[in-house]
């Protein structure tokens, strides 16, 4: 059983990017959450760049899990973006009308320029 | 005899939902569906089998041990932390069958049942916040298969019906 190999995360200056891959359903979704939270809380990171790029299915587990980090990013004052989005996840995204709170971009560079960090930092 | 039918039994633990979204591809693959269709599919299984074991049968995979994020490195390492309380003989039921590009899947749990349907079919709604569930599974289902049908009895189970017609490719 993989633990860490279906997330990658990175800090860069303020921004915690994470970046799953596999498929996101209930089982993944609170695997995922519970190691993005305990990097965020240790880090100094005020947003979150969430790079759905690698992500191959997602069910309404995985929005569950944007809203929580959503909320969590607001509390610290900073914002979360979700970068790469396939079309099947981005119509989950309109059907529970996620798109309507939570930013997106096409890229994970566009959404770190969304956020005012660099890659370099 | 309905020729295409299939009957998968999954004991109820989250890790097994992956295995119901596999086995419906597979179900709808030879009535040559588009990629979307598959995905709507998958998706709204994972939706109800999800509901099966986590409301249905009450097992929520490690977050009822883990308390606070914080202590999320310590839930990780014990992997096998999952509430085994709800008892062996605790199964999802998931029956495929087609008939004239119609693809028919029920969803079937002996779990606590739902007290009340129309609340659950409700955006939103949620009995689990605690796990962030987002509350959308049923609209997921709604939006994604052309009908829904539930029925449950409290203490005795719930069964979801999920209804699609394939138009596949030529369409």
């Amino acid at each position: 059983m993989t633990k860490q190999a279906d997330l990658k995360l990175n800090v860069h200056g303020r921004v915690l990017v994470a970046a799953p891959s596999g498929e996101l359903d209930h089982y993944k979704a609170e695997r995922l959450r519970a190691q993005i939270d305990s990097t965020f809380e240790k880090s100094s990171c005020r947003h979150i760049l969430l790079d759905m790029g690698g992500v191959s299915f997602m069910d309404s587990s995985g929005i569950g899990m944007i809203i929580g980090r959503y909320k969590k990013t607001e509390l610290s004052g900073g914002r979360i973006v979700i970068a790469n989005m396939s079309e099947p996840i981005s119509r989950l995204f309109d059907v529970s009308g996620l798109s309507k709170i939570v930013s997106r971009a096409e890229s994970a560079g566009m959404a770190m320029h969304m956020l005012g960090g660099s890659f370099d930092e | 005899m309905n020729k295409s039918l299939i009957k998968l039994e999954i004991s109820a633990f989250t890790e097994n939902i992956s295995i119901s979204r596999v086995v419906a591809a597979a179900f709808v693959a030879p009535l040559d569906p588009t990629v979307e269709e598959v995905t709507e599919i998958k998706t709204a299984v994972s939706e109800a089998v999800t509901n099966a074991i986590i409301h249905g049968y009450a097992r929520q995979g490690y977050a009822e041990h883990r308390g606070h994020a914080s202590e999320a490195t310590h839930a990780l390492e014990s992997e096998n932390s999952e509430n085994n309380e709800a008892g062996d003989n605790d199964f999802v039921q998931i029956i495929f069958s087609a008939e004239n590009r119609v693809v028919t899947i029920e969803v079937r749990d002996s779990g606590v049942g739902i007290e009340n349907i129309e609340s659950a079919r409700e955006p939103l709604f949620t009995t689990k916040p605690e796990l962030e569930r987002s509350g959308m599974g049923f609209s997921v289902m709604e939006s994604f298969m052309d009908s829904v049908e539930i029925s449950s009895l409290p203490g005795e189970g719930t069964s979801v019906v999920l209804t699609k017609k394939i138009n596949g490719a030529q369409q």
